[in-house]
């Protein structure tokens, strides 16, 4: 099964690469973005046919590896 | 005195610290991540670089090679390991100290000698030192120490900041924050503050001729305390 997470730095974490992607936005002529945040997106191929054992393993990879749970988040999004 | 220096695919100031750590009395050995065990040190240095390319975050693919385990389970048992810059990555990656460090504030890759102030010297690196503020030198893009309000608390209450950035006459004021780090925090201890992690490089001051010699102070009484 292919599943999909993201990966989002946490509300309170300031992200630098956000703030900078936002003012050239606005420099360009994108004037309304309230806000932008950077993250990370991840594809992985898993040996599971059960979507819900394969979910479970993407899971676990993201506690022990994929993010940092003092400043990122992640969520599955999609299992096909 | 014996140290170990582990040397990661991207590390690139191993040589650096084992030129120091020779220089100053230790015998040092270098350690390849691949192997399994830790040869008998009184010190581990995990040094500066770019381990594994900096892919994913600094630090979190290096904290789990395989000497990785040996190094965790020597910390744990009370062992002195050191991390400096990317080493402070992966110590913060493997769990050994509190936190997590972000990309500088301004996102520039900062290399310029700072000082910085040390807070407490109760622990077996900073005894001894008769004095209290250090020039080193720093050059990292991921130095902004970051961590959540109830880390940050168990940390001030334990007394597990090491240094701070700071002026040459000691004073830890925002302005003199290179990198947008949390309260100024250059260096942080673990709980039992034998492992210590810090973004300056002390083995890059080891050289009255070539740059300064606060870090030999540093080495020579690190090694005195180990004695």
């Amino acid at each position: 099964m292919k599943v999909s997470a993201i990966i989002t730095l946490k509300k309170d974490v300031l992200d630098p690469q956000g703030k900078v992607i936002h003012q050239t936005l606005d420099g360009m002529g994108f004037k309304d973005v309230n806000e932008v945040r950077q993250g990370k997106y991840f594809e992985i191929d898993v040996r599971e046919n059960d979507p819900k054992k394969a979910q479970k393993i993407v899971e676990d990879m993201c506690d022990k590896l994929l993010a940092n749970l003092v400043i990122e988040n992640y969520k599955i999004i999609e299992i096909q | 005195m014996k140290s170990a220096v582990i040397t990661f695919p991207g590390s690139n100031c191993d040589r650096d610290m084992h030129v120091a750590l020779n220089k100053f009395g230790f015998k040092n050995q270098m350690v390849w991540h691949n192997d399994n065990e830790l040869p008998k040190s009184d010190l581990v240095v995990l040094p500066g670089g770019f381990s594994y390319g900096d892919y994913l975050r600094c630090g979190s693919m290096a904290s789990k090679s395989k000497i990785m385990q040996s190094v965790i389970k020597f910390a744990k048992s009370g062992g002195l390991v050191m991390g400096i810059c990317n080493g402070f990555q992966i110590l913060v990656e493997s769990g050994l100290v509190p936190g997590v460090l972000l990309r500088n504030k301004y996102l520039e890759f900062i290399c310029k000698n700072v000082f910085v102030k040390i807070d407490n010297k109760d622990n077996p690196y900073f005894k001894n030192l008769d004095k209290e503020v250090f020039e080193f030198h720093i050059a990292h893009n991921e130095g902004n120490y970051f961590c959540t309000n109830d880390q940050l608390k168990e940390i001030e209450d334990n007394n597990q900041v090491a240094i701070y950035y700071c002026n040459d006459n000691g004073k830890t004021e925002e302005k003199f924050n290179p990198n947008g780090s949390l309260k100024n925090i250059a260096g942080i201890f673990n709980k039992k503050k034998n492992v210590l992690g810090m973004m300056p490089h002390p083995e890059r001051m080891i050289d009255k001729s070539l740059s300064g010699e606060d870090g030999s102070l540093f080495f020579k009484n690190l090694i005195n305390n180990i004695k």
